[in-house]
């Protein structure tokens, strides 16, 4: 299983399983170390590495992603109105209907490249918002968002057991994953740690290497011998499937689906979580995506009041103004926060913040040597 | 001599850009086994003629033979499937791949086809492409910078890659468009030495040089083209002594 997998590979595999299941006693300090933060850790690092997927090996930056990440909580949500509370149908049901998704709209989309690609994403992405929104209100419940209702048939539990008397909790086999407690995240963490070793063995094989090839020069693949279009969809598929799978895992933590979940500022997420962490890299995605969530935790619960209560030691008049400029940064508007950061590291940090770890350990290694030793790395390698 | 195999068969080819005639009347037949050097002055039309050979440029008029079959409606990446490999005139390379997964890649393309979905088997477990890899790079000489980036080499370099990345998928019909252009003298002996070497497994090729030391060196056969019309074609000696081909071309060289 693990065969062929380079020492460091398999280093960064086991540091990053310690990692993640250990978030519950690391993250302590930095106070993230509750369940229904973690779980969004594991749940965007799993839209994350999918994207990673598409857009760090071939280049092809889609803007529509979240489509593919609310068809798996709508294809969830229904298996639970249906079927079963059990997770394992629903989560198959959500791989099976992002997959179909994909193959469509990465059939179309990927006939162009560059920004035209990302417009067709784009538009494809916006009309499945609009079908969710309203004109397929009787499958999405439209504005409400999908629930689950005492009236749902839910034949396989129906068959097993009477219905209780509240609305049911989502389970795995018993453990319960809806209820915000520490079997959610474990769920969520475990699928993540799958997904990241698929990741990494997919970024190691043949078919990794074309994806890469394919970014770096399409024109020579093809006078090379390779039909890069299935290439790019199979990669397109993977990735949309990685979405409809953190869609499906959403439903699993909190059983319900709206259509704001496919809007396109939830496909820019992605994209500023992936290019945060850095593109192309392994555990970048997973890093951007948990340090956005982080921040987004902090800055958007903070209020005038709290803003108040920080700078109460300044004078009224400039406290006053100082709060009012900075609650335009908090709360609601934590997305213009988010929106600087980006700036920020775009200029100075273009790599994201892998490659930020990276030149620092260079720089410090060096040191060590004694000031003259040259970086081993001279060119990027795609992962770590 | 006259009832050779002929693998390439480029018959009464016309091309047009606007009002430009880059090709008019080309036909072009290749012998298997040999090699068939193209030259002609600036902008004559010899780069154009290899891109309808590899499927870029759709000829307005004619068709392209190669092994027999008409290469009308073939995709690029079905005619190297075919057997057709070429460097091209600017290199075209993976620039921020490394030198041997430059060449793997090709070697890839040539074992599993157009596509194949293989995500399991790590490519460091890929035993026979590395081998044919390296044994390529080690043709073209680079086998000592295998792990360099392929984009940090110098312009000689990159040809020498691209040339590797051809010969690892051991052609039928391999299309060398300048392959010498930007190299040293002293690389560019070892380059024609190479294509000496490789001419005894059998490969045919068409190379396009304005290096005459080059195509008198290599070359059984030469045809000249100019203003996108052959106007000479046949053996070194032959060529050289055409005052039609003095005239259009090797007077204004030897000066
Ligand atoms: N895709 C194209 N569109 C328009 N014109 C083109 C195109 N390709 C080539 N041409 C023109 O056709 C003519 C022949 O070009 P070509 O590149 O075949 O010349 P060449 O013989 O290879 O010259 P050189 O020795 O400079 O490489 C040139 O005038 C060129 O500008
Ligand atoms: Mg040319």
């Amino acid at each position: 299983m693990f065969k062929g997998l380079s020492r460091n590979d398999l280093i960064l595999l086991v540091g990053f399983t310690a990692f993640v299941l250990l978030m519950p006693i690391i993250l302590k300090p930095v106070g993230a170390a509750y369940p229904a933060l973690m779980q969004k850790f594991c749940i965007f690092g799993i839209f994350a590495i999918g994207f990673n997927i598409l857009f760090g090996l071939t280049g092809y930056l889609s803007f529509g992603h979240a489509a593919f990440l609310g068809v798996g909580s709508y294809a969830a949500v229904w298996s639970f109105k249906l079927f079963t509370m059990n997770i394992i149908p629903a989560i198959f049901l959500s791989l099976f209907f992002a997959a179909i998704f994909a193959v469509v709209i990465g059939y179309v989309s990927l006939r162009r490249s560059g920004i035209y690609f990302s417009i067709l994403t784009l538009a494809f992405a916006q009309m499945c918002y609009n079908l969710a929104y309203s004109v397929l209100t009787p499958l999405t419940n439209g504005e409400t968002g999908l629930q689950l209702t005492l009236r749902d048939p839910r034949w396989i539990d129906a068959m097993f057991h009477e219905p209780g008397a509240g609305l049911p909790r989502a389970t795995l086999f018993g453990l319960d994953t809806s209820g915000g407690g520490l079997g959610g995240f474990y769920l969520c963490a475990v699928i993540l740690i799958i997904c990241f070793y698929i990741s990494m063995r997919i970024f190691r094989s043949p078919f990794g290497m074309m994806l890469r090839a394919i970014k770096s020069n399409q024109n020579r693949m093809r006078y090379t011998g390779f039909n890069t279009r299935p290439y790019l969809l199979a990669a397109f598929v993977i990735s949309g499937m990685y979405a409809g799978l953190a869609g499906s895992l959403m439903a699993a933590t909190d059983p319900l689906a709206g259509a704001e979940r496919m809007q396109w500022t939830a496909s820019g997420e992605v994209v500023l979580m992936t290019i945060l962490g850095g593109v192309g890299t392994l555990v970048g995605p997973v890093v951007g995506a948990a340090v956005i969530k982080y921040f987004e935790n902090i800055f958007s619960s903070f209020g005038p009041d709290t803003l108040h209560g920080v700078f109460s030691f300044l004078p009224d008049t400039i406290e006053d103004a100082l709060v009012s400029f900075l609650s335009l940064f908090v709360g609601e508007g934590w997305n213009l926060t988010l929106g600087v950061i980006f700036v920020l590291l775009v200029i100075f940090m273009p790599g994201g913040i892998i490659e930020g770890l990276r030149r620092l350990w260079v720089i410090f290694t060096r040191k060590r040597d004694g000031g003259d030793a040259i970086p081993a790395a001279t060119h990027p390698q795609p992962a770590e | 001599m006259s009832e050779k195999n002929i693998v390439l068969h480029v018959a009464d080819v016309h091309k047009r850009f606007g009002g430009l005639h880059a090709l008019a009347d080309v036909d072009l037949q290749v012998e298997e086994g040999t090699v068939h050097a193209i030259i002609g002055p600036n902008g004559a039309g010899k780069s154009t003629l290899l891109n309808v050979c590899v499927g870029r440029i759709k000829p307005d008029q004619g068709q392209v033979v190669f092994a027999g079959e008409a290469l009308n409606n073939h995709q690029p990446h079905e005619i190297n499937q075919l057997g057709v490999s070429r460097v091209f005139q600017t290199p075209e390379i993976f620039a921020d791949l490394s030198l041997l997964e430059n060449v793997m890649i090709p070697a890839f393309a040539k074992r599993d086809g157009a596509f194949r979905f293989n995500a399991s088997a790590p490519v460091s477990t890929q035993k026979d492409i590395r081998e044919k890899a390296e044994a390529a790079l080690e043709d073209v000489g680079l086998l000592n910078r295998r792990n360099v980036e392929a984009g940090s080499l110098s312009r000689g370099d990159k040809r020498r890659l691209e040339l590797a990345m051809c010969l690892v998928q051991n052609p039928r019909l391999l299309l060398l468009d300048e392959p010498t252009a930007g190299m040293s003298r002293h690389d560019t002996n070892s380059t024609i030495d190479l294509l000496k070497r490789i001419k005894s497994r059998g490969m045919t090729k068409v190379i396009i040089e304005h290096d005459m030391h080059v195509v008198f060196s290599l070359a059984d056969k030469i045809s000249v083209l100019a203003q996108g019309r052959i106007i000479a074609d046949g053996t070194p000696e032959a060529v050289r002594a055409n005052p039609k081909v003095k005239e259009a071309y090797l007077g204004e060289e030897q000066t």
